[in-house]
């Protein structure tokens, strides 16, 4: 096997580092761990995030990519020491692990749960005869000697998942409960007694809840999606279930690389702005005026149509497609970095006016502090919460930008699995009928549920960490 | 008040000038003015004299922003960038790489953006700030809840759901409106009623919340208390003086956006195929026509510099206390 790290898993690594590198440094200063603790304590915050946990998880099995060794072609040949070789395609793990629903490719359209084609066919009958008709799906329900029997094998396997989603939540129920009960040194019924009733310090009740639904959905769609493709499959017979779960890596990455490459230019000249005032500040304030002053999907366009032409020009020096449109991904977080940048720096400026004035910087000047000491010790550490919340408010937006200019082409590149990209390519079918709605349904499904999501969890996190917004809502 | 209208407006040209740098950097960083050519021409058989004629025609036979071989101040004055750009602020914007009169185009394209634009805004408006106070009226109660968390969830619907999903039952289900296009004059308005539909429902989730949050912010100030002291009913406190004062930082916020809606909006009407300039924008982007860009892009960005001049003059309109000098 070999290991491919595309330039966006190497940024999402980088980012992953960065929270993890965050959360220990919150953890051992008061100030970030509070505000902490109030989120965790909310219910909603909670709830949502057992949400995002699996989109992540998702995103981030999608995010490691690998080439299989291809099989030597003579077993016995193969130990003349030439090098191993590997399949052209590269996988995510994810890929391999959701194999079953990647390789079952159907002719075309084919409605959720269906066992027959969505388009009628010639069929040739055992005798001879030819019937146009709708064909039997080559995978969806094959297992099913008559047609009629669906529902019931729908019921069967449903619940079937649902008990293992069950066991598995039990499980971690279980142990969940152990460890709080040794900490507590309380016996393990007096523990569940406490989470039932909502007792704990921690909304234990919401978040176990929510995991159970999120279990049960899960495998009770994994069983499903085993036998059926359960949201149909597209114009070339590809499962659409496995298309949006494929999709949540584009979403996350734009979502937070954006961020990500933003985030260096808009808190230093940001912080800049606001502590040096004069000049620099007058530069800083240009350039983001300036930036803003540009239309933004304007910019935006431009600048991806630029793109295109480039790598329309240069595609020799492209690896593969993928590569391709990974890069594309990338740049489109830059260019989406660029006109979002602006509002965060703006932020900061105000913010860093405001704490140059405040005693400890004065003293820490007085006494001889540089600058850049000042900068980096008293002032960069003291905004970083504004940093946390428009990172977090921001990311909804960006998910929801990514299919917004997917469709008007201007987005990811049209190989990628995108909400955009599925959208874009469903919407002329509604124009059939019957209407082939079911791949835009699930993309506004999966979108929607992450959005929400992740709405809900930047409102309970401005909210923690804002104390004058508190009590308004 | 005028000094500073001055200055202000003084302070704008290194904007556009920036602007327009900008912009002329992004077109021709990758592409140079030959593959421009080639591509308005028809990428088959073309001859290296028919593009320098073409280039010649167009004006792009100018080195792109420095010109070595010319004297003097004529080094800089004698390219594309500066020839194009100089133009553009004395807002004539020539003509387009397929020979069409930019200024005219505007001129006409911007009424259906304007259509579809100002009555968004005002129907939004009035939708979003009655709710607002409806839910505000009810505050801390469970409407209150059920309400926020309905705003939160249709402001995580993305927008091309309300667009798909507007076009489907408007038009294809129940036949009332046309899905997509226009018409010249009065016959206009069967075509905008989903548009501005769509744009209205697509804005109450951030809006409502938005306001309610102004709203709920002057409830808890002192004035309203010594109001309700005064043995004002609820209603009247909220109607009256409430809503009165919100109303300043809501105005000043919409001013910011006032000369934008000339603009359109790229994203509605080229879904809607509303001949707008939003529109325009879109597709000259695609013919990659980089005089029609320029000229939009140029125009956006005067009208972003004249919405914030107007903020700060309205906000010396509505609020004695602050004075621009």
């Amino acid at each position: 096997m070999m290991l491919v790290i595309l330039w966006t898993d190497a940024l999402v690594f980088l980012l992953l580092a960065l929270a993890i590198g965050f959360a220990l440094y919150a953890s051992r200063h008061e100030h970030l761990r509070a505000p902490w603790r109030r989120v965790a304590r909310s219910r909603v915050g909670l709830g949502a995030l057992v949400v995002l946990g699996f989109y992540v998880l998702i995103g981030l099995l999608d995010t490691l990519h690998f080439r299989l060794p291809l099989a030597d072609p003579a077993p016995g040949a193969a130990h003349a020491a030439t090098e191993r070789r590997f399949a052209p395609e590269v996988m995510s793990v994810f890929d391999y692990w959701a194999r079953p629903l990647r390789q079952r490719q159907e002719k075309t359209y084919s409605a959720p749960f269906a066992t027959h084609l969505f388009v009628k066919e010639a069929i040739t009958q055992p005798d001879g005869s030819v019937v146009r008709d709708y064909p039997r799906l080559q995978y969806g329900g094959r297992h099913l000697k008559d047609p009629k029997q669906r529902g019931w094998d729908i019921f069967d396997t449903a619940l079937r998942g649902q008990i293992e989603g069950l066991v598995v939540w039990g499980l971690i129920t279980l142990l969940v409960l152990w460890g709080m009960a040794r900490r507590r040194g309380l016996a393990l019924l007096a523990m569940y007694a406490e989470v039932r009733d909502g007792r704990t310090d921690l909304p234990w009740r919401t978040a176990l809840g929510g995991l159970a639904l999120m279990l049960v959905l899960g495998f009770v769609a994994g069983e499903l999606a085993l036998k059926y493709h359960i949201l149909g499959t597209d114009k070339v017979g590809e499962d659409v279930f496995f298309q949006a779960l494929k999709s949540i890596r584009t979403g996350l990455v734009i979502g937070t690389l954006t961020t990500l490459v933003m985030l260096p230019a808009a808190v230093l000249l940001g912080v800049m702005a606001g502590y040096f005032r004069g000049w620099v500040d007058d530069i800083i304030q240009y350039l983001y005026t300036t930036l803003n002053a540009i239309p933004s999907v304007l910019l935006i366009a431009a600048a991806i149509l630029m793109l295109q032409v480039y790598m329309a020009n240069n595609a020799d020096q492209f690896e593969s497609l993928v590569e391709r449109a990974d890069l594309r991904l990338l740049f489109l977080c830059l260019i989406l970095g660029v006109t979002s940048w602006t509002g965060l720096c703006r932020l900061l400026r105000g913010e860093a006016l405001k704490l140059r004035e405040a005693d400890y910087v004065q003293a820490g000047a007085a006494l001889g502090v540089g600058h850049f000491a000042i900068l980096g010790r008293h002032i960069v550490p003291n905004v970083l919460h504004i940093v946390l919340t428009t990172l977090v408010l921001d990311f909804s937006g960006l998910v929801l930008a990514e299919a917004v200019l997917s469709y008007i082409n201007i987005g990811v590149d049209p190989t990628m699995n995108s909400w955009g990209n599925m959208i874009n390519s469903a919407r002329l079918e509604l124009a059939r009928d019957p209407v082939v709605w079911w791949s835009l349904a699930a993309a506004f499904l999966f979108m929607f549920t992450l959005v929400l999501a992740a709405n809900l969890f930047a409102d309970v996190v401005r909210d923690a960490f804002d104390p004058r917004l508190r009590g308004t809502r | 008040m005028s000094a500073y209208i001055l200055r202000r407006l003084l302070y704008a040209l290194p904007i556009l000038i920036g602007v327009n740098l900008l912009t002329f950097v992004l077109f021709f960083v990758l592409n140079s003015p030959d593959e421009m050519a080639r591509m308005q021409l028809g990428e088959k058989r073309v001859t290296p004299a028919v593009i320098s004629n073409w280039k010649q025609e167009h004006g792009y036979d100018r080195p792109l922003l420095f010109n070595e071989k010319a004297s003097g101040l004529a080094k800089v004055t004698d390219t594309i960038f500066f020839q194009r750009s100089v133009k553009l602020f004395a807002f004539d914007f020539g003509s387009s790489d397929d020979g069409r009169n930019i200024g005219y185009d505007i001129s006409q394209r911007m009424w259906p953006s304007l259509a579809i634009a100002v009555p968004v805004l005002l129907v939004g408006f009035a939708i979003d700030i009655s709710l607002a106070l409806f839910i505000v009226f009810f505050r801390a109660t469970y409407l209150d809840f059920g309400a926020v968390v309905l705003l939160v969830a249709m402001m995580s619907i993305s927008g091309l759901f309300y667009i798909i999903g507007g076009q489907f039952l408007m038009s294809k289900m129940f036949h009332l409106v046309p899905i997509s296009g226009y018409d010249i004059g009065i016959k206009a308005w069967k075509f905008m009623i989903l548009p501005v539909i769509v744009g209205v429902v697509g804005g109450v989730g951030s809006g409502v919340r938005w306001y309610r949050t102004l709203f709920l912010e002057e409830v808890s100030k002192d004035y309203v208390r010594t109001a309700r002291a005064k043995g004002l009913t609820e209603r009247r406190v909220l109607f009256r003086h409430v809503f009165g004062n919100a109303l300043i930082p809501i105005l000043t916020g919409v001013v910011v956006v006032l000369p934008l809606l000339f603009m359109g909006s790229l994203i509605t009407e080229s879904f809607f195929g509303i001949p707008g300039l939003g529109s325009y924008t879109i597709d000259a982007i695609s013919n990659q026509d980089f005089a029609i860009v320029h000229a939009m892009v140029f125009l956006g960005a005067v009208l972003y510099i004249l919405g914030l001049l107007l903020t700060d003059i309205s906000y010396t309109l509505v609020d004695p206390r602050v004075r621009l000098q």
